[in-house]
């Protein structure tokens, strides 16, 4: 996959940025041009600063009817040529799924980023949360993947939302950007650097936009209007578009290939960081907001010669499977932390033998470094 | 003249898929008619439907590009591929369920930005492919697999509504109406701002066969009788009115 780097459109420098602004200023940097949003606590920052900064560097802004709406607009866009995103919270990520299945199964490039709140419904608009994630996974009907990041400060709000971008248009997949309420509205210092590495969707004149020789290939993605003459449908197709909705070879062809194409690749798309593993007994594996308390914690029963470490995942789909399963040899105990009744611990089950507590907090406010003690001392 | 029309098919296409009496083939072959005396470039169009009998007329037969959408999303597609590339011709061609029904939000606001869109509603006053239900649009009275009794609800004027809503050039004609739906349709193409024509196209399979139309024939022949244009209206009674159906441009 060819990629190039190109000079940052904002000057290189160190910023005082939310998360919610510095994850425009790296969708910005990805190359999106185009945005379409619908206002929703706690996410609309980036709506606005999208709004500001699109029409400085030429992009596209347009504020739609509902989410629904936003993220049809966002794939339009995209099977125009663009790189294009939207943001949301809890309510409007619900509505959205169906397109997200649309835009999964059609192979469409495209970027969500959810700061999530404390739900479910309509909940507690103004408090944070991190109950999407298997809603990530699993939102729209039937098996398709997805990618979806997880960010833990200001900086990577930046990073990891221009990451989605490659990502997406790597794997012509939908990808989210998990973030909660406490990173969106973290205000901290960032680097904007000079020059960043983009990735653009390939381009093959002539070949099928929607198969591949390889069980787990990426098509080519022709745009509107370069005489390819395109047929895009989300119903069963085959390479070049024509539906086949009862063909069983094709569907089942069509649908193991979106899987593979993200699944087989996992080892490229998963990134996690490890924090004083090496000697570890016990490991929390953490995401999100709740990792800067959890790395809190765990410097601080180093002090108190507790053997502890954390694995902090980036990645949240495709699950860092293997990451997760070699800690789970090396440790005791594993205990995972989050603002939701325990989505990822169910998760981290799965691929270890040894045991696995859950510290699920669900009242709208981030875990508390003392809470997160009491429950390792317990354990 | 099918000949002629034929560069406007997707290679690969061999039949359509409408149902015997189905209006959607003429409204089919009438768009590419006003399409070839443009002398459009095909490369340049671009086809967004949604999901129902109606959004299989472009998609994939067409041969520009064609983009088949969620039921009722075609509108929000299309806005945000024309936005990004204002040099493509984008045409919304789908029918009155997806429109109107679970797309109706998308349709008045679409009208209220006055978005470049030409939005050609194949309107059969029914669900067709989900087996003949009651919709948006259905006449009052009307027996569907729903309303047995006969619909109790008034249809949507979609015309008023969208010109309630901000677009700039309406229309209605039938697909018994060839000649003045053709021209309707190039003005639309030509038309700066949301267009939008009410097609009205029969549809005996689900709606005629509940209703005492049961040919296909009977069926074209009723919108024959009943489609007056806006002026013929005058002198007619207040009973003989009601049956009726005003066709004709509204705003252009």
């Amino acid at each position: 996959m060819p990629s190039k780097w190109v000079k940052t459109p904002f000057p290189k420098g160190r910023y005082y940025f939310s998360g919610n602004e510095a994850a425009a200023e790296g969708a910005i940097a990805a190359g999106c041009r185009f945005y379409a949003g619908y206002p929703i606590t706690p996410s609309s920052e980036l709506m606005e600063r999208m709004a500001v900064r699109l029409q400085e560097v030429g992009g596209v802004f347009i504020q739609m009817e509902d989410e629904i709406a936003s993220i049809s607009a966002v794939i339009g866009a995209s099977w125009a040529g663009a790189k294009a995103m939207t943001a949301t919270s809890g309510p409007g990520f619900s509505l959205m799924q169906e397109s997200i299945g649309y835009a999964a199964f059609t192979e469409t490039p495209c970027v969500i980023i959810d700061v999530q709140r404390a739900g479910p419904c309509t909940g507690q608009a103004t408090k944070v949360g991190s109950g999407d994630i298997m809603q990530a996974k699993w939102g729209s009907h039937g098996d398709y993947q997805v990618i979806a990041l997880s960010p833990w400060s200001s900086q990577e709000m930046y990073d990891l939302t221009l990451r989605a971008f490659n990502l997406s248009e790597t794997y012509r997949v939908p990808t989210m950007v998990m973030a909660d309420e406490a990173i969106g509205h973290l205000r901290e210092t960032i680097q904007i650097p000079s020059r960043v590495e983009i990735f653009d969707r390939m381009k093959r004149k002539g070949r099928a936009p929607f198969d591949s020789e390889e069980e787990d290939g990426v098509p080519p993605m022709p745009s509107f209007g370069e005489g390819e003459r395109l047929a895009v449908t989300g119903s069963t197709h085959d390479g070049f578009g024509f539906r086949k909705t009862d063909d069983p070879q094709v569907h089942a062809r069509l649908v193991s290939r979106i899987n593979k194409k993200i699944l087989n690749h996992r080892r490229t798309i998963i990134e996690t960081e490890d924090y004083l593993i090496e000697d570890a007994e016990i490991a929390l594996i953490t995401y999100g907001f709740t990792a800067r308390t959890s790395l809190y914690v765990v410097k601080r029963l180093r002090k108190e010669d507790w053997k502890i470490g954390m694995l902090r995942l980036k990645t949240l789909w495709p699950f860092p499977d293997e990451a997760v399963a070699q800690l789970g040899k090396r440790v005791r105990k594993i205990l995972v932390p989050e603002m939701n009744l325990g989505q990822v611990a169910g998760e981290v089950r799965k691929y270890v033998p040894c045991d696995v507590h859950s510290l699920t907090q669900t009242n709208g406010e981030v875990i508390r470094p003392d809470v997160l003690i009491e429950t390792l001392r317990r354990m | 003249m099918t000949r002629a029309l034929e560069k406007y098919i997707r290679p690969g296409v061999k039949s359509t898929p409408f149902c015997p009496g189905c209006g959607h083939g003429i409204l089919m072959g009438l768009i590419l008619r006003a399409i070839d005396d443009l002398k459009m470039e095909m490369k340049k169009m671009l086809f967004v439907s949604g999901i129902g009998c109606a959004a299989w007329i472009p998609s994939p037969h067409y041969n520009g590009d064609t983009l088949h959408t969620l039921h009722g999303r075609a509108i929000a597609f299309a806005t945000g591929a024309k936005l990004y590339n204002p040099d493509l011709c984008v045409m919304v061609v789908s029918g009155d369920g997806d429109l109107s029904s679970i797309g109706g939000n998308h349709l008045i606001h679409a009208a209220r930005r006055n978005i470049d869109l030409k939005v050609i509603c194949a309107n059969n006053m029914i669900y067709g492919m989900t087996g003949g239900q009651v919709a948006s649009t259905t006449p009052k009275g009307s027996r569907t697999s729903t309303t047995g009794e006969g619909n109790p609800y008034r249809p949507f004027d979609l015309c008023k509504l969208v010109e309630g809503a901000g677009a700039t050039y309406v229309a209605r004609f039938s697909v018994t109406q060839p000649i003045l739906l053709i021209q309707s349709i190039k003005k639309a193409i030509l038309h700066k701002g949301f267009s939008f024509i009410d097609v009205l196209s029969p549809c005996p399979t689900q709606y005629g066969r509940r209703n005492r139309l049961d040919r296909p024939d009977e069926m074209m022949k009723d919108l024959i009788r009943r489609c007056i244009l806006e002026e013929e209206i005058e002198g007619l009674t207040e009973e003989e009115r009601a049956e009726k159906i005003i066709t004709g441009e509204f705003l252009s």
